[in-house]
């Protein structure tokens, strides 16, 4: 019968990346002083299952290069060999390397095997330099000594197998039974060796046989059928001439004068101390919640408890419905009770179910956190610092798409603290600090948010580089007063670019403002707090999905719209003397010792509000891609969670609105796009930073 | 119909195997480590154990060991499936009680040839 393999490819993919993740994460962990037997068995249980798995579905390359591997971890495991921190550093690189390999194959593409070649050879190099080990692949060849079996009838065997041969679930008649295969079968059993009844043992073998076979099988065939009892067993096998071939007559059993005769290899083999007894299996399972694999945008693993508890959900709902439809064919009055009743139960479920339909697409974030400790581990190396990772609240949850989303801006961040936050070991001595830098990810939930903080107890924002950074980039001039909250916000801002100091390890084109950026887009936000010679904590907030928003209802007139809240900076009355009115005709809000262009809501709308004048309304100030703008509007409303709803899907996208949601009395409001809104008045970068000096100047 | 318990911790090799051996017409019950193996040879009549050497938990060697000072698996054949590179693992799976071994990698044919050689 044939199999296709292909189909077990996907799960062996998975398996592998699942595999390879555990060998790093077990190998960042190691500490080569006191070396933990259970972790080298970890890796080694990885490296051996890709292996068997790549070789059984057809990946040679990759098994060829996880033998290697294999055999030194296995020299590691039984203690014959001395680990040292530069083999940690192999064994992660051949890590990446056998995930390339296999993202390569899983893409359909050919391996690279250059790097394989590389590290393999580095392999194959420390264990040559091993006297005698790495022995193994020899045993499993036969022995050739038979030159050929032409001249030969056939094989003469005599099998005396150990008294124990039946209790390893070996069968004699079914060995018998395979010989047949081969040829013509004579066996006669040679029952010299069977007790007297009194002491006769039932479970034990006390029979030898002789056996001849004609065939013309080679003798290597013969000794497969052996092969497992060979090393307890009495076997002799002889090749049987020609002319013997007729001869039916058997020769006695007791003088056949039959030495055991064991095949050269196998002694070897069995001569191999045990040596594994490291592999204490029962000490600590390992930990579940291991199965979930990486984060693909295609498709979503969602855990069968979570799936249930929507159906069971769904089941309830329609309860309901089916209880209300019934209600509802002949109503009266003295049933509003059970109505309102229903009603109740309709609004629980709905809610309920709103939630369960939400977990699905919600993910612990370790998926996003697990490539930190090899990220810190490298890096760190890189810049000859000592850096301990600790994660918190991995299991924290939150939407996929902003997983997704937020990986990079918090690799980013994280490069940042170790390069520029941990100081060197020779400085944080110095400083009368441990050398050993931290570096913590902590994720919580706090209200609809999710907070994720990276924090470092290194050197801290230096205020004064940064201010003078930024007044030299034209961020600030050096008239302006700024509280330490405002400097540490200058590492946001655009144009803010520390390119002096520029690494091979943050400075790689991604600036901050494009951090803050990224984390904008997602309805989030960024904040840095620091203390000098304390440490840095660079604080992001996000929403739990993207698909709900707290917003702030504003009205303009009848309409009722909704800012994201948080791009709302403030919302003041204004009062004449806080309006300048610049050059270009356009107002702007002296906003303490900023000045911001004033927008009219009903003016780009073209809605008609309460009233046209400033002092009527109310200011709201809100900041999208660094800008700052005021927008008038009549009232300020109820702050609350709203349900996105895509305008493009729905009608088609409008500019200066992201979407729209349905209000709780059943009318649609619209989702401001504060960026979107900045463009449509006509405030452009450019503008901005002309009316901001000119008027400054003016006011100064 | 004869009954097969596939013991493996790799999910796609105990998938492979248990496909192979559904195909081939027999029983087959998977587990993924020594321990979880040990509890369903115990709660079910197994007439071959096939199993991974390397795995959590409990290993394949343990897992021997435990099935032969069962009663009901005195005599069951069982069969280690090893790597070539696992030389003294063979004896020590002998020495635990195993019948025999089939070397990876093998294919679906392979290993039907060799339950054939202990169920005949």
């Amino acid at each position: 019968m044939s199999v296709d393999l292909s189909q077990f490819h996907q799960v062996f993919f998975e398996e592998s990346n699942e595999g390879l993740d555990i060998m790093e994460s077990a190998l960042l962990g190691i500490d080569l002083e006191n070396l933990d037997s259970e972790k080298i068995n970890e890796i080694f249980r990885a490296a051996h299952s890709i292996k068997g798995g790549s070789g059984t579905f057809g990946f040679q390359q990759i098994a060829d290069f996880t033998h290697v591997v294999e055999t030194l971890l296995d020299l590691i495991r039984s203690d014959q060999f001395k680990m040292l921190s530069q083999h940690v550093d192999l064994f992660l690189q051949s890590v990446d390397c056998m995930r390339t390999m296999i993202n390569q194959i899983e893409d359909g593409k050919d391996c690279d095997l250059e790097q394989a070649g590389q590290l393999k050879a580095q392999f194959e190099n420390i264990l040559a330099n091993l006297d005698g080990d790495s022995d193994s692949d020899a045993v499993t060849e036969t022995k050739n000594d038979d030159s050929s079996s032409d001249d030969i009838s056939g094989w003469k065997i005599y099998f005396k197998p150990d008294a124990d041969i039946l209790r390893t679930g070996n069968e004699p008649v079914r060995m018998f039974r395979e010989l047949e295969e081969l040829g013509r079968l004579e066996v006669s059993a040679d029952l010299s060796g069977l007790p007297d009844l009194a002491s006769l043992e039932p479970e034990a073998c006390y029979l030898a046989w002789n056996i001849r076979l004609f065939s013309s099988a080679e003798r290597a065939a013969v000794e497969e059928v052996f092969e497992w009892v060979v090393d307890d067993s009495e076997l002799s096998i002889e090749p049987m001439a020609a002319e013997a071939s007729d001869d039916s007559k058997f020769e006695d059993p007791s003088q056949a004068d039959v030495v055991s005769v064991t095949p050269v290899a196998e002694v070897a083999e069995t001569q191999v101390p045990a040596v594994e007894k490291v592999a204490a299996a029962d000490s600590q399972p390992k930990a579940a919640a291991k199965r979930e694999t990486k984060t693909e945008s295609a498709s979503i693993r969602v855990a069968t408890d979570k799936v249930d508890s929507l159906i069971n959900m769904v089941g309830e709902l329609v309860i309901t419905q089916s209880m209300l439809g019934e209600l509802g064919k002949d109503f009266a009055i003295e049933r509003l009770p059970s109505l309102m009743e229903g009603l109740e139960q309709l609004n629980n479920h709905t809610r309920e179910l709103q939630e369960s339909v939400m977990r699905i697409r919600m993910l612990p974030i370790s998926f996003a956190f697990s490539r930190f400790p090899r990220l810190v581990h490298d890096m760190s190396k890189t810049l000859g610092k000592q850096v301990e990772l600790e994660l918190l609240g991995e299991q924290t949850e939150l939407d996929k798409t902003v997983m997704e989303r937020i990986g990079d801006p918090l690799v980013h961040l994280v490069r940042n603290s170790l390069d520029h936050g941990i100081e060197s070991p020779e400085q944080r001595v110095a400083a009368g600090k441990d050398e050993m830098g931290k570096i913590t990810l902590n994720a919580f939930h706090q209200g609809g948010n999710i907070v994720i903080q990276i924090i470092d107890d290194g050197a801290g924002l230096n205020r004064e580089r940064i201010l003078s950074k930024a007044i030299e980039n034209g961020l600030v001039k050096e008239s302006d007063y700024l509280n330490d909250e405002q400097i540490h916000d200058l590492v946001f801002r655009p144009g803010f670019s520390t390119a002096a100091e520029i690494t091979d390890i943050s400075g790689r084109g991604v600036g901050m403002d494009v951090v803050r950026r990224n984390i904008q887009e997602l309805n989030g936000s960024v904040e840095v707090e620091s203390t000098p010679g304390v440490g840095s904590t660079f604080t992001i907030r996000l929403p739990l999905t993207l698909a709900i928003l707290d917003g702030q209802l504003i009205r303009v007139g009848s309409d009722v719209y909704i800012f994201p809240l948080v791009s709302i900076v403030e919302s003041i009355q204004s009062y004449d003397q806080m309006i300048h009115r610049v050059s270009s005709g356009c107002e702007v809000l002296r906003l303490r010792d900023e000045y911001v262009p004033i927008v009219r809501l009903w003016d780009i709308f073209n809605v008609k509000p309460d009233s046209e004048q400033l002092e009527d309304g109310l200011l709201v100030v809100v900041e999208g891609d660094n800008i700052k703008i005021a927008v008038l509007v009549d009232d300020l409303l109820a702050q609350q969670q709203v349900v996105i709803k895509s305008l493009q899907d729905n009608y088609r996208s409008v500019e200066g609105i992201s979407g729209a949601t349905i209000l709780g009395d059943g009318t649609v409001s619209l989702i401001l796009d504060i960026s979107g809104l900045i463009q449509l008045a006509g405030v452009s970068r450019e503008d901005y930073k002309k009316i901001v000096p000119e008027d400054g100047s003016q006011a100064a | 119909m004869a009954t097969i318990l596939a013991v493996d911790d790799s999910a796609s090799m105990r998938q492979m195997v248990a496909f192979t051996l559904k195909g081939a017409g027999f029983d087959v019950i998977e587990a993924g480590d020594g321990q979880e193996a040990l509890e369903k040879a115990k709660s079910a009549s197994v007439d071959l154990v096939l199993s991974d050497v390397n795995m959590p938990v409990m290993d394949g060697i343990e897992l021997v060991k435990n099935l032969r000072t069962l009663p009901d698996y005195k005599f069951t054949p069982i069969l280690m499936l090893t790597t070539e590179s696992a030389g003294d693992k063979k004896s020590e799976g002998k020495n635990a009680g195993a019948t025999g071994w089939l070397v990876k990698p093998f294919n679906p044919e392979q290993l039907l040839a060799t339950i054939k050689k202990v169920m005949g």
